[in-house]
């Protein structure tokens, strides 16, 4: 498995993430690499077998619909860089 | 007194031979005084440390203490701690105050123990030599030019170096037991779900789970009883009774029955560390166990499973930092996706980014079904091949980690390398099973370490047969030079 320029930048993408041009060779190689290495998997056949995404596969566990936490804002807000009158700011999205 | 365990100390505060306070100052003297070679904390609470101290002295004197109030520990960056930097070793958390307690820093905090400090890792807890820490490389204290594992490297080169009596660690694909086989202590990953996973950044939130870094198996034991348990604001909290995990550390281990996974001791092994596990194993074996070879035939294939899906869970879980609620955000954003981009760019290291890439390629439209599905079928194989290895066995031994401490900046560029090394602690987060690494000798004077795996909430035996092997070995008790 190889991955191109194109390639590299349409998956930064997806991630939003902002690399440097003269990054991306190092990226194709280095992901590339790990691709290779994680395309030992098809030296198997899993076919009929259950995919898991939990290991004990214990199915998550429900509670009553009811409020539990209080309300925090400005104390979870001191944390943030960027607030106006209990709102996070952010750029102008739409015109 | 700093090269006592935690059971001793808890003796020496009982007895008045030394106040919490005295404990205290002498283990922040050791630790301003080796930080600058080691690098093993972030943050260093002297001004809250002393204040909680002299708390837990005035506790004992009411008569309002349990057996470990006043005792120091080191907590691993990633635990949430109300009002202290919380950086999970990256840029990205550098300004980040959390404003609350992980349960397991909440459940240490009520048990009366002091927190020293923030230790370092490796950023977001991925990595396995804690290079990739925003806030530098940790040092071995064994040797100072070695790397001490990843990424609970800060709290096994602290607790190695007696900087802490004890730290935390989490565990995603061996952070726990391999810079515990690095750094010569004692490791303990839980059963997923065991420990509370609650005000624990997350990395892969299917193979997280925290657990104690100590200098003995019964160090272990002690800070189980404290942390483990339910917890309703972890919805993948096991609802399962919890041990007295000191209980049964005095147990014979007479008829033990041990299975040594053949897949373990073949090619990829160094030999000077396959000879030193087999003299521990040996050692377990005069202890009155019973050995016996068993196959976990799909070892091979946990690797590339593992760099599937924990860079998938990565990249899901680090999506929550955008520059918008917390963390760094970048300058002058030009626009939504510029604020994203730009923040997470510069906020997270290139091990990061790498691990969001390939876990935002493997999850894309078209590319799904080749890797995280097959991935997580790979599971299914090897959760199942230790459940069969289980019908006929007690535990499983072996290594923990392919060879001893390797030299910083030896991997550092080359990931797939450095993947590989994890071949022994990754099949057992994927598998969920809990698992502890304790010292079983040296090679070149740096530390080696004998893994035990146990069947799903078999914390209690491993401790016994680990505390067992500890009372008849003595590699636990070694001290890097220096450090005396």
């Amino acid at each position: 498995m190889s991955l191109d320029k194109s390639e590299v930048q349409k998956i930064a993408w997806l991630a939003r993430l902002a690399i440097d041009e003269q990054d991306i060779p190092n990226y194709s190689d280095e992901l590339s690499n790990i691709l290779s290495m994680v395309e030992r998997m098809n030296s198997v056949d899993t076919d009929g077998i259950t995919p898991i995404a939990h290991p004990l596969e214990l199915s998550a566990r429900l509670r009553a619909d009811e409020v539990t936490e209080e309300n925090q804002r400005d104390h979870f807000q001191k944390d943030a860089p960027l607030t106006d009158d209990g709102c996070y700011l952010v750029p102008k999205v739409i015109e | 007194m700093h090269q006592s365990t935690l059971a001793q100390l808890s003796v020496a505060l009982e007895s008045k031979q030394i106040s919490s306070e005295e404990l205290t100052r002498l283990y922040l003297d050791r630790c301003k005084k080796y930080n600058d070679s080691l690098n093993c904390f972030i943050t260093i609470n002297e001004d809250e440390a002393i204040e909680k101290a002299k708390f837990a002295d005035q506790q004992r004197a009411d008569n309002k203490h349990t057996a470990l109030t006043g005792i120091p520990v080191a907590q691993k960056d990633i635990f949430c701690t109300n009002g202290i930097k919380t950086s999970c070793g990256s840029k990205m958390l550098d300004n980040f105050i959390a404003p609350y307690d992980a349960t397991i820093v909440e459940k240490m905090n009520n048990a009366g123990f002091v927190t020293l400090g923030k230790t370092n890792m490796d950023e977001f807890a991925m990595g396995s030599s804690n290079e990739t820490s925003f806030y530098g490389a940790v040092k071995n204290p064994w040797n100072t030019e070695y790397v001490p594992g990843g990424s609970s490297g800060g709290s096994a080169s602290a607790v190695a170096a007696r900087l802490a009596p004890i730290a935390t660690g989490t565990d995603t694909g061996g952070s726990i037991r391999q810079p515990a086989s690095l750094c010569g202590i004692t490791g303990l990953k839980p059963t997923y779900g065991r420990v509370s996973r609650y005000g624990m950044i997350a990395f892969a939130s299917s193979l997280d789970q925290g657990g104690p870094m100590a200098l003995t198996a019964e160090d272990a034991a002690l800070m189980m009883n404290v942390i483990a348990g339910f917890d309703e604001r972890d919805s993948t909290s096991a609802e399962q009774t919890v041990d007295d995990y000191t209980e049964k550390l005095n147990d014979s281990i007479e008829g033990l029955k041990i299975g040594l996974p053949k897949e373990y001791f073949g090619e990829g092994l160094d030999s000077n560390i396959a000879k030193i596990v087999e003299e521990g194993i040996k050692e377990l074996e005069k202890l009155g166990a019973v050995c016996k070879e068993i196959e976990l035939p799909n070892t091979e294939l946990s690797i590339p499973a593992y760099y599937v899906v924990a860079p998938a869970e990565c990249s899901s879980n680090l999506s929550r930092f955008d520059g918008v609620r917390f963390g760094h955000r970048c300058e002058e954003p030009t626009d939504l996706s510029d604020l994203y981009c730009r923040s997470r760019g510069e906020g997270f290291g290139k091990e990061v980014k790498r691990r969001i890439m390939i876990g935002a390629y493997v999850l894309s439209a078209g590319y799904y079904d080749a890797y995280y599905l097959k991935a997580q079928q790979i599971r299914h194989l090897i959760r199942d091949d230790f459940q069969n290895a289980f019908k006929d066995i007690d535990v499983i031994a072996g290594p923990t980690a392919t060879g001893t401490a390797f030299k910083l900046n030896e991997m550092i560029d080359d990931p797939v390398s450095m993947y590989l090394s994890d071949l022994y602690t990754v099949s057992v987060n994927l598998a969920g099973l809990p698992a502890i690494s304790v010292p079983a000798g040296f090679v070149n004077n740096l530390p080696v370490g004998m893994q035990l795996i146990g069947n799903y909430f078999e914390e209690s035996r491993l401790l016994n047969i680990a505390h067992q092997f500890q009372q008849a070995t003595d590699h636990h008790k070694a001290i890097p030079g220096g450090f005396e």
